[in-house]
């Protein structure tokens, strides 16, 4: 494939695509297909069979629109009409809308709408447009050209220049530059080096990864052949959930799709460089997540986290220099390198560039998938984009970073996001899963949902955080039957202290974060269910 | 050796101590009369750094490392003992004690216990956290050995043994959490196996109680320590 014959492919596209009156896209990715969407798009493709218009009206499934919300969406084009919880029985009056008077009581008001104007999209940017099982579609819309470019007029020192000048940072949560990861892969000497996107992802209430996949597979493909090049690697393995199928299946046929193109394989571009890529299916284990349990999983063994130094960029998968990266790392590359890392730094705040995804969840009106600019306060996140709370509660509380993160109070809620400052409240990024709390939530409780994940996704190889965290599980439901003493509460930040100091991962090192960020915000929770500590009873002791 | 050596110096505990490449921090301890407690450390086997005990302090850093797989650096000033890691000590102690049921006075390894050697030496004479009683089931489908996973603290250096020593790689585990269970080939009965070897590796290199030859009363099962390290400095002699 040479940049000509991807042009070719970009205007046979416009060309079919200027021959239809009307385009219509449906939101087709898991939550969507949950509410039907697949049988949405057949009623809709029936309805224009049986009024033969097949050659006027194109129906297409496309990723995820972001406002889940209201999903299944129907996107009208040319008109750029939203509407807003489809469902099959309206395929007909949908089409019979089309040209005349819209259906205004399902329309979106996307102009006014601060859920789509105060978003940013990078990552996304495809995302809710293409057909995501279409690799033509993709090239359509500028796909694969970064690629080509950067293997045929950039050496690997200018990638990386430009990763670097970007400013990205890990998405996986951690935050560590992308580029320092690059440079560091790049220089090791070895005869083979593994390329590894991280898509296993695990957060209770997060879905960015799983959407991304879904809606955009290739942008992934790209990012991830462009990482190849830039630091020397041949192989590449995509390590993804099995419980997310449809991520899955469409992961799998792009990767076929792009190998057919010769966009992925053997000689890319007759040029010297290859890469391949390989999809292996994680079997439930949340810790799979922290890279090195992911590479003793890739490898076949039993998915446990091993001691770093080495780090993967020395030692990792087969012991040879692995770069792991997150899905929505290696989402923002193509447009970093198309776009410029300048351009992409301008957005953000001095230490965290760029936009970030995330999966707002929770008691919030808007629920759904956002990309917004790095340095967006909580407020806005909550209020505008997320409408605010619904049934006329209260906010209380949004955690972000899942069972490693913590809560963030209404008193904060004016904070920027950016890696620096929710760390300094006690929570984190993350992968980018954000839950809302309204007032009728307990905040031990929450604290003790995510101990019982962080208890059951333990490994096992640590006494500290295999132990410490039943224990502290336990702790946690003596405060909820109001049956701990002031000594529980000594022993349950004492415990919280040595499970975090001295486990060996990040899943146990993380795990007291519920309990410590609660206990630093809604302290007199804790105390209220403290039982008095009653003097002997007299009536017993005689 | 080169002008450029690889030795480097630190102190441990304000000893001036120094290791030759690859050493570890533990192993530079050892060497001189710093005796760091473990549990899951075995010489002659891989290190894991599971176990937690070993972790020591670095001055200038908050973080705490396990000294079994760390490696000193040039100048290091390492501490072993300071009250923060006594209490850490003692809690990832009674941490594992509060795990299964180790009931020492009717244990076959009473008086040879590691887990009770180390409860002693840390001075830990009581459990602040709740017993989790587990229900464990005991194998005795193996004619020599018996396998009772109540007094086993996965540690791991049986199913390290039998891989790395061994090379049969009879066990492994199963589960995750506090669930975990050291196993015998896909979770057979140990006298179903068809990869042991009836070696006993496993039972001597097996801290507790948990790994026992079978026939053995209360505080008889004295293990073999020292088996482990003549066999790996034996075997590295053949192989020079």
């Amino acid at each position: 494939m040479t940049n000509e014959e991807l042009l070719e492919i970009v205007n046979k596209e416009a060309e079919d695509n200027a021959k239809f009156r009307y385009r219509l896209g449906v939101c087709n990715v898991t939550g969507c297909i949950a509410s039907r969407s697949n049988e949405l798009v057949a009623g809709l493709q029936a309805e224009v069979k049986s009024r033969g218009l097949e050659n006027e009206i194109q129906i297409k499934k496309v990723g995820c629109m972001g406002l889940c919300a209201a999903g299944p969406i129907i996107s009208v084009e040319p008109e750029g009409i939203f509407y807003r919880e489809m469902t099959p029985e309206e395929a007909g009056a949908v089409i019979d809308s089309l040209g005349k008077e819209p259906l205004h009581e399902k329309i979106i008001d996307t102009a006014n709408e601060p859920f789509f104007a105060r978003q940013e999209k990078n990552a996304l940017e495809n995302s809710g447009v293409i057909d995501p099982e279409r690799i033509e579609d993709y090239i359509a819309s500028g796909g694969y050209s970064t690629l080509i470019h950067a293997i045929t007029e950039m050496t690997s020192t200018d990638v990386i220049q430009e990763v670097l000048t970007s400013g990205l940072r890990g998405r996986g949560g951690a935050g560590y530059p992308t580029g320092l990861k690059w440079g560091t892969v790049a220089k090791v000497d070895s005869d083979l080096k593994y390329v590894v996107c991280n898509a296993d992802e695990g957060d209770p209430g997060a879905f960015m990864d799983r959407s991304a996949l879904e809606s955009d597979p290739h942008r992934v493909l790209e990012g991830m052949a462009i990482a190849a090049f830039a630091v020397g690697a041949s192989q590449g393995y995509l390590y993804i959930r099995a419980e997310y199928p449809t991520a899955i299946k469409r992961m799998k046929a792009a990767i076929k799709q792009a190998e057919k193109f010769g966009l992925l394989g053997q000689d890319i571009c007759n040029t010297p460089f290859s890469f391949k890529v390989d999809v292996r299916l994680g079997a439930g284990a949340f810790v799979c997540g922290e890279e090195t349990a992911l590479i003793n999983s890739i490898e076949g063994n039993r998915g446990m986290p091993s001691l770093r130094p080495p780090y993967p960029a020395e030692s990792g998968l087969f012991e040879k220099p692995t770069l792991v990266n997150n899905v929505e790392t290696f989402a923002n590359i193509a447009g970093i390198i198309k776009k410029g890392g300048k351009s992409f730094a301008k957005t953000g705040t001095a230490k965290s560039k760029g936009t970030k995804v995330f999966a707002l969840t929770g008691k919030i009106k808007n629920t759904g998938l956002i990309e917004v600019p790095m340095g967006i306060t909580l407020r806005e996140i909550v209020y505008d984009i997320g409408g605010g709370i619904p049934n006329g509660r209260k906010f209380k509380a949004i955690q972000t970073g899942g069972p490693s993160g913590g809560c963030i109070p209404a008193e904060h809620l004016d904070t920027p996001v950016d890696y620096e400052s929710l760390k300094a409240l006690g929570s984190m990024m993350g992968s980018g899963g954000m839950i809302v709390i309204d007032d009728t939530s307990n905040m031990i409780d929450m604290a003790h949902y995510f101990m019982e994940f962080s208890m059951q996704e333990s490994c096992g190889k640590c006494a500290p955080c295999r132990v410490g965290t039943v224990q502290l599980y336990n702790l946690l439901g003596k405060f909820q039957q109001g049956e701990a003493t002031e000594e529980d509460l000594v022993t349950l930040e004492e415990l919280c202290d040595v499970v975090r100091n001295t486990s060996l991962c990040g899943l146990g090192q993380a795990a007291p974060n519920p309990i410590i960020s609660t206990m630093r915000y809604f302290r007199s929770e804790y105390m209220e269910k403290i039982k008095p500590s009653a003097p002997l009873a007299k009536e017993e002791s005689r | 050796m080169s002008p450029t050596s690889n030795i480097k110096t630190f102190t441990i505990d304000g000893k001036p101590v120094s290791a030759t490449e690859g050493e570890t921090i533990l192993e530079v301890a050892r060497q001189n009369g710093i005796n760091i407690p473990t549990m899951c450390n075995k010489t002659g086997l891989t290190p894991t750094g599971q176990c937690r005990l070993c972790m020591v302090e670095i001055s200038g850093s908050n973080r705490l490392i396990p000294s079994c797989v760390s490696k000193p650096e040039e100048g290091m000033e390492i501490t072993t003992e300071s009250d923060r890691l006594l209490k850490y000590r003692q809690m990832i102690l009674e941490l594992l004690f509060s795990e299964r049921n180790h009931i020492c006075a009717v244990c076959v390894t009473n008086g040879h216990c590691e887990l009770q050697t180390m409860a002693q030496r840390l001075k830990v004479d009581h459990i602040r956290y709740q017993y989790l009683n587990p229900k464990f089931n005991v194998d005795g489908s193996h004619p020599k050995f018996e396998v009772d996973h109540n007094r086993c603290i996965l540690c791991g250096r049986c199913v390290r043994v039998c891989d790395e020593i061994e090379g049969a790689h009879t066990r492994d585990l199963r589960n995750r959490g506090v669930k975990t269970l050291v196993i015998t080939d896909f979770d057979t009965p140990w006298g179903d196996s068809k990869s042991c070897t009836n070696c006993g590796k496993c039972v001597h290199v097996c801290p507790t109680g948990a790994l026992a030859e079978k026939g053995k009363s209360v505080a008889e099962m004295a293990k073999r320590k020292h088996f482990l390290p003549y066999l790996v400095m034996r075997r590295k002699g053949a192989s020079k």
